[in-house]
């Protein structure tokens, strides 16, 4: 934070009003929040046995989001009580999320490069929503968020399956309304539900939980049993 | 520079409605900062509102779920029916509550609800109150609202609520578009006694001039009977009514209540409040929501104007628990849209519903009336209709706010 210079500062600010703006390029970012974060919710009471009218579930935990943007996950669970790090492939979203946790009062370590090559303690809670569909090598991926989950630790994952529905819809109607702009979603790299318990397994990990994310026409996404556009799901330690 | 207090909102406004939205969230475990500019000993002084408000059942249940209704045992009085006629003529809608369903609705002397909620208030930790105050600057940013108060005080929190009343000057001030009706009416309210026991029946009679209502409050220290009226008269006599000497007056509202209470004694001085009918287009905007008279005013004919309020809290209350248990900011756009959804329609189809009635009663002529008596034996002749009707006066339709149903979110 204290290297950058004003006119940079400015540059992530506008950057961040972007981010955090709920009408701006992240609309369907911010509407898909408050269903994913009700998952992720459920998931943390499930998984400590947590009451779920506490305010602060993850008081005295830590947690990590990679693939954080501009800390639309990150903050909340900062929130919700967890000391908390969020990765970036993006140096400017890190700078960009910087700026607006500072603006909220929130003490985030953010940072920004390749997971597998930071230097990153282990940690209670691990997410990464939407990110697995744009990484290089997914299996390699989901073995480094692994490898940052403390034993006894909890994770969840979200991404977009690769249906024919979810070709339909994701890519071509989410895209040409505009609400992800263009070229976010490549359908092929998209991961199947099987495929990423695979990949779970594989790294010593098994899955809890599998929800699926339905949109609702009027109500925005609701989280249900149909699978075929984007799913949830938790992992733990066998 | 002076340190900044914060809390999880800031409540403009603590009045009836501003002060039970700080205790609903309180007890949630969400803290508040209520600012007012008013007086707290001349608000509760017996002069101030000489008003009773009928507390619907869903909204004592919630005063019960945040324990604000054992303040107020002893001090009710249920409805236990309604009796509607058009004028004193035969043809008469009586929305009579089954007894195994509960009352319709219990009135309560404004002041006494005033009271059990400046104590309850007062004993909470979660809530703190500047008033008399008044904010010099308020700033909604980005990032949350900042209230700079005329003593000096500085107050930050992520959500400004206004429950400042009708002329809410921060809902002016945030540009929102109001759809305004003046009825041309002031209602004339006070309290008697009278002769013969009410026995819980809250009687709305519709004058050409305007509705007249008599709403059951409990029997006096003394025994007597006591009721409050609620009196809509063309806004022009109201003036010469207010004047007329207490012999005077009482022998008027004695003839438009045909004796159905026996002879009457005036108890409580009478007071007159211009009617009309308000909503805002918008309820919320950047860190800004607004809740009861500040959103919506109704005409009090239907006993709703409260309740509609205090259904706002329900709703309002719900969705910041839910985010902030979601560790959503307070303010977060997604929240003020779901606030927005919740009671931006279900007020104005209330408004809009007592604003007809209003209007359909409000009409002159020997054949309006006939419609009206029509009407009335039609809603009376259909089931669905009539328990619609007694749903909507309890507050029970439409997508109850878990508060509403007495349980806490
Ligand atoms: C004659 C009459 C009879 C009625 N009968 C009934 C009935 O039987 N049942 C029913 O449910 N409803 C009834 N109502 C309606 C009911 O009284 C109102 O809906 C209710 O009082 C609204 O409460 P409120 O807190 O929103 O507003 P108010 O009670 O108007 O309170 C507003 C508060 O905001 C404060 N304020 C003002 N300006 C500012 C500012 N700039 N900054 C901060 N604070 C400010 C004021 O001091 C006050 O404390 C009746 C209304 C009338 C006129």
């Amino acid at each position: 934070m204290t290297s950058i210079v004003p006119a940079e500062a400015e540059h992530f600010g506008s950057l961040a009003a972007d981010w955090w703006d709920p009408k701006g390029s992240s609309a369907m970012l911010h509407r898909l929040n408050p269903v994913r974060l009700r998952y992720i919710r459920e998931a943390i009471d499930h998984h400590w046995g947590i009451d779920d009218t506490e305010r602060h579930p993850l008081a005295g935990r830590s947690a990590l989001d990679v693939g954080c943007g501009a800390g639309l996950l990150a903050e909340p669970l900062a929130r919700l009580g967890a000391s908390v790090t969020g990765v970036d492939a993006a140096p400017e979203n890190i700078d960009a999320a910087r700026v607006h946790a500072a603006g909220q009062g929130l003490t985030i370590d953010y940072r920004s490069g390749d997971l597998a090559s930071l230097n990153l303690r282990r940690f209670d809670l691990v997410t990464s929503m939407e990110v697995i569909e744009h990484v290089a090598d997914p299996a390699a991926f989901v073995q480094a968020l692994a490898d940052r989950l403390a034993p006894g630790g909890l994770m969840v994952l979200s991404t977009p399956n690769r249906t024919t529905a979810s070709k339909l819809l994701l890519v071509e109607a989410a895209e040409r309304l505009g609400q992800v702009p263009r070229g976010t979603h490549d359908w092929d790299k998209f991961v199947r539900p099987e495929e990423l318990t695979a990949m779970l397994e594989d790294a010593g990990l098994i899955v809890g939980d599998l929800r699926g994310l339905v949109p609702m026409p009027g109500r925005g996404f609701v989280l249900g049993d149909n699978h075929a556009i984007n799913y949830l799901l938790t992992a733990r330690y066998r | 520079m002076t340190d900044i207090h914060t809390s999880d909102v800031i409540i403009s406004g603590g009045g009836l409605v501003g002060q039970t939205l700080a205790l609903a969230l309180a007890a949630h475990g969400l803290s508040s900062c209520i600012i007012d500019p008013a007086d707290p000993a001349k608000v509760i002084a017996p002069d101030f509102d000489g008003r009773a408000s009928a507390i619907a059942s869903a909204s004592y249940k919630m005063l019960d779920a945040i324990g604000v209704a054992e303040r107020l045992a002893g001090k009710g009085c249920d409805i236990r029916k309604i009796w509607v006629s058009d004028g004193l003529k035969p043809g008469e809608l009586d929305f009579t509550a089954a007894d195994d369903d509960g009352p319709l609705g219990t009135m309560y002397e404004n002041r006494d609800l005033r009271i059990a909620l400046r104590d309850a208030v007062a004993e909470s930790d979660r809530i703190a109150l500047h008033m008399p105050a008044r904010a010099v600057t308020t700033t909604r940013g980005p990032h949350g609202v900042e209230v700079t108060l005329d003593d000096g005080a500085r107050i930050a929190a992520p959500l400004l609520i206004a429950a400042e009343g009708r002329r809410s000057p921060t809902r002016d001030a945030a540009g929102f578009h109001m759809a305004n009706w003046s009825y041309d009416h002031s209602a004339i309210i006070g309290g008697i006694a009278h002769e013969l026991p009410h026995d819980s029946v809250a009687y709305e009679i519709f004058y050409p001039a305007g509705p007249f209502a008599l709403l059951p409050l409990p029997d006096l220290a003394d025994g007597r009977h006591r009721s409050a009226f609620v009196w809509s008269v063309a806004r022009a006599d109201a003036a010469g009514l207010l004047k007329l000497g207490t012999r005077g007056f009482t022998r008027e509202l004695e003839k438009r209540m045909g004796g159905l209470l026996g002879n009457v004694t005036m108890i409580a001085p009478r007071m007159a409040y211009p009617l009309g009918f308000h909503h805002s287009a918008k309820i919320t905007g950047e860190r800004l929501a607004l809740v009861g008279d500040a959103a919506h005013g109704i005409h009090p004919i239907a006993g709703q104007g409260l309740n509609l309020g205090l259904r706002d809290v329900a709703a309002l209350t719900e969705v910041l628990v839910d985010g902030a248990r979601l560790g959503l900011d307070l303010g977060d756009a997604q929240l003020m849209d779901r606030y927005e959804r919740w009671r931006g329609l279900d007020s104005l189809s209330v408004s809009v519903a007592t604003d007809v009635l209003t209007r359909l009663f409000g009409i002159r002529g020997k054949a309006a009336s006939a419609v009206r008596r029509f009407g009335l034996g039609a809603v009376q002749a259909t089931p669905p209709l009539k328990s619609l009707f007694m749903s909507e006066a309890r507050g029970e339709s439409g997508d109850l706010p878990k508060l509403l149903t007495g349980m806490t979110v």
